[in-house]
C-alpha cells in the first residue's frame, strides 16, 4: 500500500488525477475502520492531512466556506457555529471528543452515508459541495452530490475542497436518535429550518432513507408537517432499528423540532 | 509497592492497586503487547456458516504464498480432536462439520500477520450448507447436532431427546396449594456479550524438547493446560500455561479460544507463534450470556405469602456446551430468588441450537431468572396492592429457610437487611428544567427539552451462590517460600482479570506474615498448582484462604525448624458441596451449594416515552458482601457490575440471523457510556460468612444479577408498559 502526502491542494490534484484508485484519508474516523477490520485494502491512500488549503473557513459576502478538513470540534463554537447552529448541534451528537477531534465535514461527504450526521444539517441550509480536480472546480447542490447510499457524484479525479453555504440564520435544531445517550450511530436524526424569510419550513432526515431526504413546505402547512416528515422517509428494517419505530420518531422529532423553532 | 495492611481483617486505609496506575499510564502489558523473537502470528479460518458439512478443505494454495509457515486442519492434531471444559464436544479444528457461525476449521502461520490473514482467505473450503437449527423452541424436535449421549452419564436427569444439554427439575412441596391470586408471565431475555476491551490474544513458545510454554489471557491457567495437553497428546507437565496481562475476562475467557490453535503452530512451525483477535473475531472467539425465555406463575395469600412458584426456563446454549449444564443448574437452583417458598416447581432446559455457543459469563444463569422472577414480584405486588419491597420483606429467605434445592441456609444471608438498607437510600429530587441535554433521556442526541419524559422508581433484589457447586472439588493452591532474614514469596495462578485478587493475596501475606517483604508470583502453571478459575465470585475467598493456609504452615514450618528456608504448597477447600437428585433437583447432602449473596438495588429513570429513550439518573444498592477487605474495591465492583447489568437492560445484545452475528463490532453492539450511567451509592452490608477467610464474600455478581431487574423495574413505573424482554428497545417503550 502506498501512502502519497501532498502538501498542497494542486499537489494533491495532480497525484488524484495520476493515481485516481487512490483512498483520500483525512480524519480517518471512517476508513481506519475500513482497514482496522480488512473490509478495505487500498493500494493507495492519498493523505490530505497536511493540505493546508482544506483546513479552515472563510466568509465572503455572508457566505461561508467551510475547508473539507474542517473537524467536528471546530463546528462546534465560535463564528461558524453562531451561523450554522444546526450544523453545531449535529457536531456535538458525533462520536466522543477524540472523534470529534479527528472527523471532518469533508469525511462525512466523502462517506455519504445516510447516517452522516453533518448531511441533514448542510442540506437544510441548502449548502454546495465544491470538488476540485486539475481540470477546475465545479460546485453542485448537497442533494445532487448525494445520489446513493455511501455513493457520491465525486468523479475519480476529484477532492472535495469545500461545502458552501449562505446561513439562513432562521430558526434551526438538529436531533438524533440513538439507544445510548452518547456515542452512536443514529438510528434517524432530523434538521429542522423554520424561514420565516422565505416562508418556509424545510426539514432533511438521517438514516430514514437510502440518502439523506429534504421536505419543503410552506410556512402556513405547519399543522401537517411532522406528518409529512414522517411519510416521505423511507427507513428500513436493520440492526440499528426497526422501520416503524424510525418512522414513528421522525414525527415525534419533526413536532418537538417545529416546537423549538416556532416559538 | 503499596501497604496492604489487613489489620482487624481490613485494609486500614484504601490501598492502591498495584497495577492501576501502569493501566491509567498504558503502560501495563496485556497479553496483546506479548512479542518473542522469530515470533510467527497465526490466524484462523472461520466457517461463514451456522451450520454445513465440511465437503473438502484444500490448503495447497495457502501454503506456497508468501511468508507461510504452516497451515494446519483436523488432520494435524496429533491428540485428542475435540475439547470443551465440562464436556469435549467441541472439535479443536472442524472435520466433517461446522455447527456455528466463525467456528475455527483451519489455522495459519506466516512471518507477518497480513500475510496470515492472506493466506487464511486462500484456505479453500467447501461447505454443503445445511439448515441451522436456530430457535431453541424446536431444538428437542430437530436433527441431533451432536452424538446422542454427548452430555449423558453426568448424573443429569435423563432426557432422550435430541439436542439436550441438560434438562432439569426442582420440585418441592405441593405445587396446587391453596392461594389467592396468581400472576403469571413470559419474559426474554437477549444473547449479551462479555465485551471484554482487550480481545483474545496470546504467545506460544516451543521448547524445543516437543514441549510448549502458552501465555495467555485467561481465567484459569490450569483447565487450559488440562484441555490443551491432550489435543496436543502432550503430556500435562509438557504444557505450561502462564497468565498474560488480562484486558477483562467476566467469564468469556473461562473457555479456549486460540490456546490449542497457537500451540499447534508453534509446535509444528518450532517458532514462537503470537494470535490476536480483532474485535469482529472476538465476537465468534468466545462464549456469551445464554438468550433465555422463561415462563413464570407466582401464587400468594391476599396477605402477600408467597404460596408457589412454578417456572419453566430455556436456554439456548449454542453450538456446544461449555458450561450451560451448571449455567442452566444456577438459573433452576436460583430462580425464585431470594424468597421463602414451600412449593416450588422449576423446570430448566438447555439446548444446543446453531447459534453462537454460550457459557459462562458475570451472574451465570441468575441474572437471567432474577429479571423474570423480580418482574413477576413486582407483578404480585402491583396485584395485591401491596408496597413491593413489603411484600419481598414479607417473603425474605434468611438462615434456618430452604432454597428451592431444598437446601437449608446455614451461613450468612442478612436479606431482610440489605432490602431494608436499600430501600431507605434516599433517592434524589426530580431535576429542573431547562437542563443541559446530557442530563436528558436521548443526552447528546438534543431529542428533548423535557417533552414526553417521565420519572419511574424501581426495585429488585438479586440472589446467587459463591463458589463451584453440586459436588465439584472446589479448590485453590498457593504456595508460600520465606527465606531466613523473613522476605516471602507467594506463589498462586488466581488469575488476575482486573477485580484486584492479587491485591487480597499481598494484603493477606503481608498480614499472616507480619512483613511488608512480600513478593507475588504468579500465573504459571509450572510454579504452583492449581488456583480454580476466576469465576463464580470465589477468588477472594479462595485465594484468601490458600494464602492464609500456607502462610501459616510456613511460619510453623520455619519455628519448628528453628529458622532457616522454607517452602511450603497448600491447598484450601471450601465445605463439600453434594450433587442435586436428578429426579427432584434437591440436594442430596448438606448443601449443593456453599454460600450467598443477596443485593437490592432502588433505581431512578427518566423516560422519554414518545421516543422510548431513556436515561438512568441514579442507582442505590445495598449488597451483602461479608467482610469487605478492600471497600474501594467492592464498590469499583459494584459500579462495574451494575454498569454490565444496565448495558443488558437498556442496549447490549448479539444480534443474529440463521445463526449468523450482525453486529459483531462495537459500533452496532452498544455498551453503556458515562452518559448513560450514573453515580452509584454503595451501602456495604456486612455480616461475616462464617465458612469462608475473614468472613468474606465474592462481590462481582451480585451487581449484575440485579441491576437489568431493577432498572426494568423503574421503566415499567416510568412507562406502565409490561417490558417483559431486555434489552428493552425503544420500540417496546413506545409501544410499536
Amino acid at each position: 500500500m502506498d501512502v502519497l502526502t501532498p502538501r498542497t491542494l494542486e499537489e494533491a490534484l495532480t497525484l488524484k488525477a495520476v493515481r485516481p484508485e487512490a483512498v483520500p484519508i483525512q480524519g480517518g474516523t471512517d476508513l481506519m475502520v475500513s482497514l482496522n477490520f480488512d473490509h478495505l485494502r487500498p493500494e493507495v491512500i492519498l493523505n490530505l492531512n497536511e493540505v493546508a488549503e482544506l483546513r479552515g473557513w472563510s466568509r465572503e459576502n455572508g457566505v461561508l466556506r467551510l475547508g473539507a478538513g474542517l473537524t467536528y470540534t471546530e463546528l462546534l463554537h465560535g463564528e461558524v457555529a453562531e451561523a450554522l447552529p444546526v450544523l453545531a448541534e449535529a457536531s456535538r451528537t458525533v462520536g466522543s471528543p477524540q472523534i470529534r477531534n479527528r472527523g471532518t465535514i469533508g469525511g462525512n461527504l466523502g462517506t455519504a452515508s445516510p447516517a452522516g450526521d453533518a448531511l441533514p444539517p448542510l442540506l437544510v441550509e441548502e449548502a454546495e459541495v465544491e470538488l476540485a480536480s486539475t481540470r477546475g472546480t465545479r460546485r453542485v447542490s448537497l442533494g445532487e452530490f448525494l445520489v446513493g447510499p455511501k455513493q457520491n457524484a465525486l468523479s475519480q479525479d476529484e477532492l472535495i475542497a469545500a461545502v458552501v453555504v449562505a446561513p439562513s440564520r432562521q430558526p434551526q435544531t438538529f436531533m438524533k436518535v440513538g439507544p445510548r445517550n452518547a456515542m452512536v450511530i443514529s438510528v434517524c436524526s432530523l434538521a429542522l429550518v423554520a424561514d420565516r424569510e422565505h416562508g418556509e419550513l424545510r426539514a432533511a432526515y438521517g438514516s430514514s432513507g437510502p440518502v439523506v431526504g429534504l421536505v419543503r413546505a410552506p410556512l402556513d402547512e405547519v399543522g401537517s408537517f411532522a406528518e409529512r416528515v414522517a411519510a416521505a422517509a423511507s427507513p428500513i428494517d436493520d440492526v440499528r432499528g426497526s422501520a416503524a419505530y424510525r418512522r414513528h420518531a421522525l414525527g415525534v422529532l419533526a413536532a418537538r423540532a417545529l416546537e423549538r423553532c416556532l416559538a | 509497592m503499596t501497604t496492604a495492611a489487613l489489620s482487624h481483617g481490613r485494609a486500614e486505609t484504601a490501598t492502591r492497586r498495584h497495577d492501576a496506575v501502569p493501566k491509567v499510564r498504558g503502560e501495563f502489558a496485556y497479553a496483546n503487547d506479548l512479542r518473542a523473537a522469530g515470533m510467527l502470528w497465526g490466524h484462523t479460518v472461520r466457517s461463514p456458516h451456522a451450520h454445513a458439512r465440511v465437503v473438502s478443505i484444500d490448503t495447497s494454495e495457502a501454503a506456497r504464498m508468501p511468508g507461510v509457515h504452516a497451515v494446519l486442519t483436523h488432520d494435524d492434531v496429533p491428540g485428542r480432536k475435540t475439547y470443551g471444559l465440562d464436556f469435549p464436544d467441541q472439535p479443536v479444528l472442524a472435520s466433517d462439520r461446522v455447527r456455528y457461525f466463525g467456528e475455527a476449521v483451519a489455522i495459519v502461520a506466516a512471518e507477518e500477520p497480513e500475510q496470515a490473514r492472506r493466506a487464511a482467505e486462500a484456505v479453500r473450503v467447501e461447505y454443503e450448507v445445511l439448515q441451522p437449527i436456530v430457535d431453541p423452541e424446536r431444538a428437542t424436535e430437530s436433527e441431533p447436532l451432536h452424538p446422542p449421549g454427548t452430555t449423558a452419564r453426568h448424573g443429569f436427569r435423563e432426557d432422550p431427546r435430541p439436542n439436550v444439554v441438560r434438562a432439569m427439575v426442582v420440585t418441592r412441596g405441593d405445587i396446587e396449594a391453596p392461594a389467592d391470586v396468581t400472576v403469571s408471565g413470559v419474559y426474554e431475555v437477549g444473547q449479551q456479550d462479555q465485551a471484554f476491551l482487550g480481545p483474545e490474544s496470546g504467545l506460544a513458545l516451543p521448547d524445543g524438547e516437543g514441549g510448549v510454554d502458552i501465555h495467555v489471557a485467561t481465567q484459569w491457567t490450569h483447565v487450559d493446560r488440562d484441555q490443551v495437553a491432550p489435543c496436543l497428546a502432550l503430556e500435562p507437565e509438557q504444557v505450561r500455561v502462564h497468565l498474560a496481562g488480562v484486558g477483562g475476562a467476566f467469564g468469556g475467557r473461562e473457555d479456549l479460544s486460540m490456546q490449542i490453535h497457537a500451540a499447534l503452530l508453534a509446535l509444528r512451525t518450532g517458532r514462537p507463534v503470537k494470535m490476536a483477535y480483532n474485535r469482529q473475531e472476538s465476537f465468534v472467539g468466545h462464549i456469551h450470556r445464554h438468550p433465555a425465555r422463561i415462563w413464570a406463575e407466582h401464587r400468594a395469600t391476599k396477605a402477600g405469602q408467597l404460596v408457589s412458584v412454578r417456572m419453566r426456563i430455556l436456554l439456548d446454549g449454542g453450538a456446544y456446551a461449555s458450561s450451560s449444564e451448571a449455567v442452566l443448574s444456577n438459573a433452576c437452583s436460583f430462580a425464585i430468588g431470594p424468597y421463602a417458598v414451600e412449593n416450588v416447581e422449576i423446570d430448566g432446559l438447555v439446548v444446543y441450537t446453531n447459534n453462537p455457543p454460550c457459557g459462562a459469563m458475570r451472574g451465570f444463569g441468575a441474572v437471567q431468572t432474577c429479571f423474570a422472577a423480580e418482574a413477576q414480584m413486582d407483578r404480585l405486588a402491583a396485584g395485591l396492592g401491596i408496597d413491593p419491597v413489603e411484600l419481598r420483606l414479607l417473603n425474605a429467605l434468611e438462615p434456618g429457610g430452604r432454597l428451592a434445592t431444598g437446601q437449608v441456609i446455614t451461613g450468612s444471608l442478612p436479606t431482610r437487611e440489605v432490602i431494608r438498607r436499600a430501600a431507605a437510600l434516599p433517592i434524589p429530587e426530580p431535576e429542573e428544567l431547562p437542563r443541559d441535554v446530557l442530563r436528558l433521556p436521548g443526552g447528546a442526541g438534543n431529542t428533548t427539552r423535557g417533552e414526553g419524559v417521565r420519572r419511574g422508581v424501581g426495585f429488585a433484589v438479586g440472589f446467587k451462590n459463591l463458589c463451584y457447586s453440586e459436588g465439584f472439588d472446589d479448590y485453590c493452591t498457593a504456595r508460600v517460600r520465606l527465606s531466613a532474614d523473613g522476605a516471602a514469596e507467594v506463589y498462586c495462578a488466581s488469575a488476575e482479570v482486573g477485580q484486584g485478587v492479587h491485591d487480597v493475596i499481598l494484603g493477606v501475606a503481608r498480614r499472616e506474615l507480619g512483613t511488608d517483604d512480600v513478593e507475588l508470583v504468579t500465573g504459571s502453571t509450572a510454579d504452583v498448582g492449581s488456583a480454580g478459575s476466576t469465576s463464580a465470585s470465589r477468588m477472594t475467598w479462595m485465594a484468601a484462604g490458600a494464602v492464609q493456609l500456607a502462610c501459616r504452615d510456613a511460619l510453623e514450618e520455619q519455628e519448628r525448624a528453628g529458622g532457616g528456608e522454607v517452602d511450603v504448597e497448600r491447598v484450601y477447600r471450601h465445605p463439600r458441596t453434594f450433587p442435586l437428585d436428578p429426579e427432584t433437583g434437591q440436594t442430596t447432602g448438606e448443601r449443593s451449594h456453599v454460600a450467598f449473596a443477596v443485593a437490592a438495588m432502588r433505581v431512578v429513570v427518566e423516560v422519554d416515552v414518545e421516543l422510548g429513550l431513556t436515561r438512568v439518573v441514579w442507582i442505590g444498592t445495598a449488597q451483602d458482601v461479608g467482610n469487605a477487605l478492600n471497600p474501594v474495591a467492592v464498590e469499583g465492583q459494584i459500579e462495574g457490575g451494575t454498569a454490565q447489568g444496565l448495558g443488558l437492560a437498556l442496549m447490549e445484545e448479539i444480534q443474529t440471523r440463521d445463526g449468523a452475528i450482525l453486529n459483531p463490532n462495537f459500533t452496532d453492539y452498544l455498551m453503556p457510556t458515562f452518559l448513560d450511567m450514573p453515580p452509584v451509592v454503595s451501602d456495604l452490608v456486612e455480616e461475616p460468612e462464617p465458612d469462608a477467610p475473614y468472613g468474606v464474600k465474592g462481590v462481582g455478581e451480585p451487581p449484575t444479577v440485579v441491576s437489568t431487574a431493577a432498572i426494568v423495574s423503574a421503566l415499567r413505573d416510568a412507562t406502565g408498559r409490561e417490558l417483559a424482554r431486555v434489552p428493552v428497545r425503544p420500540d417496546d417503550v413506545v409501544g410499536l
